[in-house]
């Protein structure tokens, strides 16, 4: 438990007056990556908008690095060293590949310093630099979004279905990237595929009807056929 | 994407070629035709003081706020004052050359609207950013209170700028014309701000974070980015640009309770037609219902049509809807 970088206990999220989470609970431990499963409708992104504070829970906590955040405003969680990677690739379409890796800077040089490591990552985007966001393909659009959240240093990373839309040569890149870029920091990721899941994570939480009703290693859920069965619907 | 930019540009094109046909049509002689457009941009330029901060404000914020002909109207009268011996403020003891006089008149007048701003944005519409509709009936209400106010420290009676200094004063002579050359000095710094918050748009950081912010502010704050402070700074531009656009008129308008009016109302047709949230689209948009409205003034004089200038702003709203139904520069979102 001391060796979590985040603790999300027991949360209760409202939108408008619906109960999306009744009760969800995750461990990230340092330096690994954690995977959200579950079917569509879950709460997956609930749970990470609602560790960002952009659908702030009504109970529960959400301790980072031993401290609670919940209840904190995105940007000042954001500035704890969180980042984020929404789902649907949500880059800012009209500014150019550099303006949105720009925008991400916490400090003056954060950009300087990391674009080597970026661009070593995704060598496409160099070129791209200049163009706009939105006539970037869908997969260029979900790496400027990944590596938008590691132009400052995060400790956290939440990803919300990367590979979501995107052809299986580019899911490969971005995994690679993903697992690469683990080494410095910790990664809860949210994975339809669980075969990518299983490949890229050590541990998995399921969230099923705003609830986190499993968790463990991946190792063990692999074996299970049965779980995986009953949660996710896939032999 | 490009093509969307073609069909704006050939619209553009159109309007704005169209109305100086006509203007050039109408007018006798390349004097009147130049007085004529003129007298365009300069009420597009005026116009583009109120409805930059309308347009960026509703974009970023999605507050359109009715009080920005208000700080139009603020910054004619502290102008005003400041100017004219008498009154609440008098500079004329001061600083008794009006030449250096205005300037200062008109800073004062800015900062009066800065700090007006920052009161609006901080103390009453912070609390009501989850209720967008209480937002827009609330700006309405500041706007009838502020008018208030006025009335109450400067009386009802309209006061008409009687102060003489140069560069008010001043003409040129072209084509057999004489032209204001105050009216070219409100259009030169009309374009040079265009092209200032345009570059501060484009090149600076909090530029990139304005235009972030317009497509999805939540985004912006799971950055690290604190957006309340983003709202104030740009809210407080926003009004002090147009208590900049009051001061500047005052000299030839005067100053008046209902000053602001026609200006925000034209802005409103302007933050439309340019495509809601749009730079380019409200500064084109300013400049073409400014010349619009002139070509318009000149062809009702002598005619029994007097209404006309008053209703061509929404004629051209409606125009550049039906070429374009987003506008000049809107995407449909
Ligand atoms: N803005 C909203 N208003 C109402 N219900 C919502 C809203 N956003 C999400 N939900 C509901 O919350 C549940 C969880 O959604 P979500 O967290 O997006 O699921 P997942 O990411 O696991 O697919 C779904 O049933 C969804 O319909
Ligand atoms: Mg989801």
């Amino acid at each position: 438990m001391t060796d979590s970088i985040l603790e999300v206990r027991d949360i209760h999220t409202f939108i408008g007056q619906f109960h999306i989470l009744e009760g969800v609970s995750v461990s990230v431990p340092v330096g690994s990556i954690t995977v959200l499963l579950g079917r569509n409708g879950a709460g997956k992104t609930t749970t990470l908008r609602s560790i960002m504070g952009l659908t702030p829970p009504a109970r529960g906590q959400i301790l980072f690095d031993g401290k609670n955040i919940a209840g904190k405003h995105p940007h000042a969680i954001a500035q704890l060293g969180i980042g984020y990677v929404p789902e649907h690739r949500a880059i800012f379409r009209e500014l150019t590949v550099h303006e949105n890796l720009r925008i991400a800077e916490r400090k003056r040089g954060d950009l300087a310093r990391k674009a080597d490591f970026i661009f070593e990552l995704f060598p496409d985007l160099k070129r791209l630099i200049d163009l706009p966001g939105g006539n970037l393909s869908g997969g260029q659009q979900q790496m400027l979004a990944v590596a938008r959240a590691l132009v400052p240093d995060n400790r956290l990373l939440l990803i919300d279905e990367p590979s979501e839309g995107l052809a299986p040569v580019i899911i490969e890149q971005l995994m690679a990237a993903i697992s690469r870029l683990a080494e410095s920091s910790s990664v809860l990721l949210v994975e339809q595929n669980f075969r990518v899941a299983s490949r890229l994570a050590q541990q998995y939480v399921i969230i099923e009807e705003g609830q986190s009703p499993a968790a463990g290693k991946i190792d063990a859920l692999v074996q299970d056929a049965a779980l995986v069965q009953r949660y996710l619907g896939v032999a | 994407m490009a093509r969307t930019n073609r069909s704006s540009l050939i619209a553009i094109l159109v309007i704005i070629g169209g109305l100086i046909a006509v203007a050039f049509v109408n007018s006798n002689s390349l004097g009147n035709f130049g007085i004529t457009l003129l007298s365009g941009l300069f009420q597009g330029m005026l116009l583009f003081l109120v409805a930059s901060g309308l347009s960026i404000v509703f974009g970023l914020m999605d507050v359109l706020n009715f009080a920005q002909g208000a700080y139009f109207m603020v910054g004619a009268y502290v102008a005003y004052d400041a100017q004219h011996a008498g009154g609440l403020i008098d500079l004329t003891q001061a600083i008794p050359d009006p030449n250096l006089r205005f300037p200062v008149a008109v800073i004062l007048a800015v900062i009066v609207g800065a700090l007006l701003g920052v009161i609006l944005e901080r103390g009453l519409l912070r609390p009501l950013y989850a209720r967008p509709v209480f937002q827009l009936v609330l700006t309405f209400g500041v706007a009838l209170v502020m008018a208030e106010i006025i009335k109450f420290i400067w009386t009802t009676t309209p006061y008409s700028w009687t102060e003489v200094f140069g560069v008010r004063e001043s003409f040129f002579e072209l084509f057999g014309q004489r032209f204001s050359t105050y009216r070219l000095f409100v259009v030169g710094m009309g374009i040079v701000l265009i092209i200032l918050i345009a570059l501060l748009l484009r090149r600076s950081r909090i530029g990139i974070i304005i235009r972030a912010g317009v497509e999805d502010r939540e985004m912006v704050q799971s950055l690290g980015i604190n957006v309340q402070t983003v709202f104030t700074l740009v809210f407080t531009l926003g009004c002090a640009i147009a208590a900049l656009g009051g001061a500047v008129a005052a000299p030839f308008l005067g100053a008046s309770t209902t000053i602001g009016d026609i200006f925000l109302l034209q802005a409103i047709a302007v933050v439309v037609l340019g495509g809601m949230g749009s730079y380019e689209g409200t500064a084109i948009g300013s400049v073409m219902v400014g010349l619009a409205v002139a070509v318009a003034q000149d062809a009702a004089i002598g005619t029994s049509f007097a209404a006309l200038p008053s209703i061509t702003p929404m004629l051209l709203l409606i125009l550049v809807l039906l070429l374009r139904p987003s506008g000049l520069f809107g995407n449909a979102r």
